[in-house]
């Protein structure tokens, strides 16, 4: 194995890295560094995903530490997408100081979220966690002239360092017990051992920490503040990007590395295993997150509580296991990321306009500006599941998925759950809905938006995103059968 | 060729949101009157025989990985619904022919409702269908909470969350039904033995997910709050077609698929409903405001496709189907004259006010349109209401003979608070206080600027009252269509 070699199938990472240092050096040289540093960095991205394209169809190197298969490819190619969007998103952010550091840090959270994705080896997904993890601190602490910034920034770094903690603590029993942290070579070794209790420890505690990410309750409480207080950009990627690898990750932990210990998660053949706590979880999450949801005023906290609830909907997927299960938990989480960096377009323009974004602030928005109420009543329906927008289809993947698992329907009480969710949940969405198109404009010096051009790039991008939301809810199989075909 | 209908309208609700605003209702009146004329051209066209299966016209994989595919199908049924959906969409545009207020928007939703139904109407795979019917929720929404009336935000609310609330239901029970079969063809599905333990349960989820929508008791709390909630063609739509979706698709679903569970659980729906007959007439009889009585006539009326479903013979299935296209047609014409004739010039609905006006020499042909509604809404021979709900009376003969009884002193009390409302509304003692001349009643200072009864609402009027007259002179027209189509389903006994 030569370097140029390893170069060459570490490609997309280098040049994402590579596109960090260039923007920090241009953001000291360049006179307008926003939208110089923007351009490089959208562009080095996108380069980046050409790269991806490149890479030989698999390829494992040392031992499962990067690994190269059309799943992780195509999971590489969306993480970057979200970048993209969030990057085009943050062109337009003008409370942030330091346009050149802060892109430069969505950069390498990203390299981040591709060695999370393209790692099937323990070490190597904790090194990626944590290399997200620092970086979306520092993003969620950005704003040095909001308080809720730095509150959403210290927050999310404490619960986030002792959730590091449990996963590495769960990872070393693991290995204690496995004498090993590929996760093919974890699964060997678990099917011929009987599950000690230790072992038990470690899996908990590595589910534990992934559940902070994907933020499950009842691991959540980090997730409304740094919802809130996070610059609008760091909101976007925090909820979308970091999610969406998490579940690629968590996905291949338990259906990878513990496939023997799934245990099942039926009503009435409840069997010892990761996959009941996870059912326990998305049941959680679903009630908690619903039902704190109905009680926000906050859009930005309300998308937080959903967001929780949108997890348990995900976990399901994970639940039913199989190829069908976690292809359309995939499919979920990414539709989800997709319309939640527009929902967070919105809000950002929004709250650059109004200076806030609480209900009131969204009032009358349609007759301010249509395209964006337009674009809000997508993502909105979307996140609600109504057809013909990409979250319905999800959703009906991933309930009719959990049904066929399993004998005899046993995880219809989880799709109940999940049903009886999105019906509470259709309610919170509405009320923002209300304040949009039926109340008037309850702040006096809104403006008109259209005459502002630096929302131009913004409102394109947010156009762009409720465009593919709703292709993909009309043209779902475009997304379900790559990632379907991807999985093994 | 009946599959433009869809494209059509969806195109035109796409068009009338981004076309300037001069455009949008021309647009909504031609793709409306297309749709119906597209409906008119295949009931003249097709043989008779060929409605009696649901035959293919559309059929594409659309996600072959799940096995769904974009599949329409006809037959009597569908269009019978289909053509009740054209002539209510057209009189709807018609009566909202002035609307100033966000006027793109408006007929942007209003289109939405109409593809969606035509979409559901016409739909043979069940997650296409579900996906139609879903869509059809939120514009409704829409439509009440921006441009509605009396406590608009409350009554949109409420009717959207019953609406979705039963769509959950319908949720688990389609899911059920694809994961038994492994397919979501609804002809595929029909042929499918499900076992009797299954049905016994997925029968009433699904038929009562479904039933919400059609306004079963004691799920029907939504419709009159919502009906009198909504602008004038929200009501006229909602009353005419929405709530039809709920009982063609508790047929063409629920009780196709699960023929057992049906037999099971069809007496209980014959309970629900002659309950939902008499209490709706009932509490009609005591309601002040115009709209909420009309509101539970739709729920009472709405009670007899149920009673008809629930006979599981021939003759009443054919009989609800009838009434479906009937009430569709009454409805809109009493919402019309309600909403539009007599709320716009008045400025109330409610009936002790309205009495003291005696409208009938100020609005005659208000008056005129009431009258000819109010007639064929209580069933008198001649009007399609009679035609309707005699053949769903046959039909319960055959079954439920205690029924037919408690349903006939329904039809008592309809009559009783349909001659009440019609006295109060138009034939009342003129009080001092109101100023009237001829077409026009006095409600602000500027009140002889008033447009008269406009040509536009009398055309529309004019349309409706044809059809519910064609209807009850030759109901054949639409039984011999129906009937061979009913009679293939297998729910039958």
């Amino acid at each position: 194995m030569s370097y140029l070699e390893l170069l060459r199938l570490a490609s997309p990472e280098a040049v994402v890295v590579f596109t960090a240092l260039v923007v920090l050096s241009v953001s000291l040289l360049a006179k307008r560094a926003v939208s110089a540093c923007g351009f490089v960095a959208a562009l080095g991205l996108l380069i980046a995903i050409g790269a991806v394209l490149l890479l030989p169809r698999s390829a494992t190197l040392f031992g499962g530490m990067l690994v190269i298969t059309p799943l992780n490819s195509l999971f590489k190619i969306i993480c970057l997408v979200l970048a993209f969007f969030t990057i085009l998103l943050a062109q337009a952010e003008q409370t942030l100081r330091h346009p050149g550091e802060y892109l430069a840090i969505i950069l390498l959270a990203t390299v981040g979220l591709m060695l999370l994705v393209g790692s099937e080896e323990l070490l190597m997904i904790f090194i990626g966690l944590e290399l997200l993890g620092l970086s979306l601190y520092v993003m969620a602490a950005f704003d040095k002239t909001d308080i809720r910034s730095a509150e959403a920034g210290l927050k999310y770094f404490l619960f986030g360092s002792i959730s590091s903690a449990f996963t590495l603590f769960g990872i070393s029993l693991i290995y204690g017990m496995s004498g090993t942290t590929g996760l093919a070579a974890i699964a060997a070794k678990l099917a011929v051992t009987s599950v000690q209790p230790l072992l038990a420890a470690g899996i908990v505690m590595t589910l534990v920490g992934f559940s902070f990410k994907i933020a499950a309750a009842p691991f959540h409480l980090w997730a409304p503040d740094a919802y809130q207080g996070a610059p609008v950009p760091s909101a976007a990627f925090i909820a979308s990007g970091s999610k969406v690898a998490s579940f690629v990750v968590l996905g291949k932990i338990v259906l990878v590395g513990f496939a023997p210990v799934q245990g099942s998660a039926g009503w009435h053949a409840m069997v010892a295993g990761w996959s009941p706590v996870l059912a326990a979880l998305a049941a959680l999450s679903i009630v908690i997150g619903n039902l704190l949801a109905l009680a926000q005023s906050n859009v930005r906290r309300l998308l937080a509580y959903s967001a929780v609830a949108h997890a348990g909907y995900t976990l399901i997927g994970v639940v039913a296991g199989g190829r069908d299960g976690f292809s359309a938990a995939l499919f979920y989480t990414t539709v989800y990321a997709i319309t939640l960096v527009g929902a967070f377009g919105v809000v950002g323009v929004v709250r650059r306009e109004t200076g806030g974004d609480d209900f009131s602030n969204f009032s009358g928005l349609a007759s301010r500006s249509p395209l964006l109420a337009g674009c809000m009543v997508i993502f909105m329906l979307s996140l609600a599941g109504i057809p013909p927008l990409a979250g319905f289809f999800g959703k009906f993947y991933l309930f009719s998925v959990a049904l066929r698992s399993g004998t005899n329907q046993g995880l219809l009480w989880l799709v109940a759950l999940g049903l009886l969710g999105s019906f509470v949940s259709l309610y919170y969405y509405l009320l923002v809905l209300k304040a949009i198109f039926v109340e008037e404009p309850a702040i006096t010096g809104a403006r008109s938006f259209d005459h502002i051009p630096p929302g131009r790039l913004q409102q394109a991008t947010v156009t762009l995103i409720a465009a593919a939301v709703v292709f993909l809810g009309v043209m779902p199989s475009v997304l379900a059968s790559r990632i379907l075909a991807a999985i093994p | 060729m009946i599959a433009w209908t869809i494209y059509l309208t969806f195109a035109g609700a796409v068009m009338s949101l981004l076309l300037p605003r001069l455009f949008a209702r021309w647009i909504a009146l031609l793709t409306t009157i297309a749709g119906l004329v597209l409906g008119l051209i295949v009931f003249v066209g097709t043989p008779v025989a060929d409605l009696a299966h649901f035959t293919t016209i559309v059929s594409l994989p659309w996600v072959p990985a799940l096995g769904m595919n974009y599949h329409l199908a006809i037959d009597g049924v569908s269009l019978t619904m289909v053509l009740v959906t054209g002539i209510a969409a057209v009189s709807t545009v018609l009566f909202s022919w002035d609307i100033d207020h966000r006027q793109n928007e408006f007929f942007f939703w209003l289109l939405l409702v109409v593809a969606g139904c035509y979409g559901v109407f016409l739909s043979a795979d069940l997650f296409l269908l579900f996906v139609f019917y879903e869509l059809v929720i939120v514009p409704k929404y829409f439509l009440i909470a921006v441009f509605g009336s009396t406590n608009k935000e409350y009554g949109a609310m409420k009717l959207t969350l019953y609406s979705f609330f039963g769509g959950m239901f319908v949720f688990v029970g389609i899911l059920v039904a694809y994961v038994s079969a492994g397919t979501l063809d609804l002809n595929q599905l029909a042929q499918f033995q499900f076992s009797s333990q299954l049905q016994s349960w997925a029968f009433p989820v699904l038929f009562l997910g479904f039933a919400v929508l059609a306004g079963i008791w004691p799920l029907h709390t939504w419709a009159p709050t919502g009906h009198a909630a909504a602008p004038t063609a929200g009501s006229m739509l909602l009353a005419g077609i929405v709530m039809k979706l709920g009982s063609y698709a508790g047929l063409r679903v629920a009780m196709n698929l699960f023929p057992q569970g049906f037999q099971m659980w069809s007496r209980w729906i014959a309970v629900l409903a002659v309950i939902g007959i008499v209490y709706a007439a009932a509490v009609a009889l005591r309601q002040s405001d115009l709209k909420f009585v009309i509101g539970y006539s739709s729920v009472s009326h709405m009670g007899f496709v149920l009673l008809g479903f629930a006979t599981a013979n021939a003759l009443g299935v054919s009989g609800a189907v009838l009434q479906m296209f009937s009430h569709g047609v009454i409805a809109a014409l009493l919402f019309a004259v309600a909403g539009r004739m007599i709320y716009r010039r008045t400025h109330t609905r409610d009936l002790g006010k309205l009495a003291a006006m005696n409208l009938s020499q100020a609005l005659p042909f208000a008056a005129f349109a009431f009258v000819v509604a109010a007639a064929a809404s209580m069933g008198i021979p001649g009007f399609s209401g009679f035609a309707a709900e005699i053949t769903i009376l046959i039909g319960t003969w055959k079954s439920y003979p205690a029924a037919v009884w408690i349903a006939g002193a329904g039809m008592v009390l309809v009559a009783a608070f349909t001659l009440r409302a019609l006295k109060q509304s138009f034939f009342g003692e003129k009080g001092s206080d109101v100023v009237m001349q001829e077409g026009r009643v006095a409600t602000g200072p500027d009140w002889n600027q008033q447009p008269t009864i406009t040509i536009p609402e009398k055309i529309g009027a004019c349309m409706l009252m044809l059809a519910t007259l064609i209807i009850g002179l030759y109901p054949k027209l639409l039984l011999d269509r129906i009937l061979p189509a009913v009679e293939t389903m297998r729910f039958l006994k």
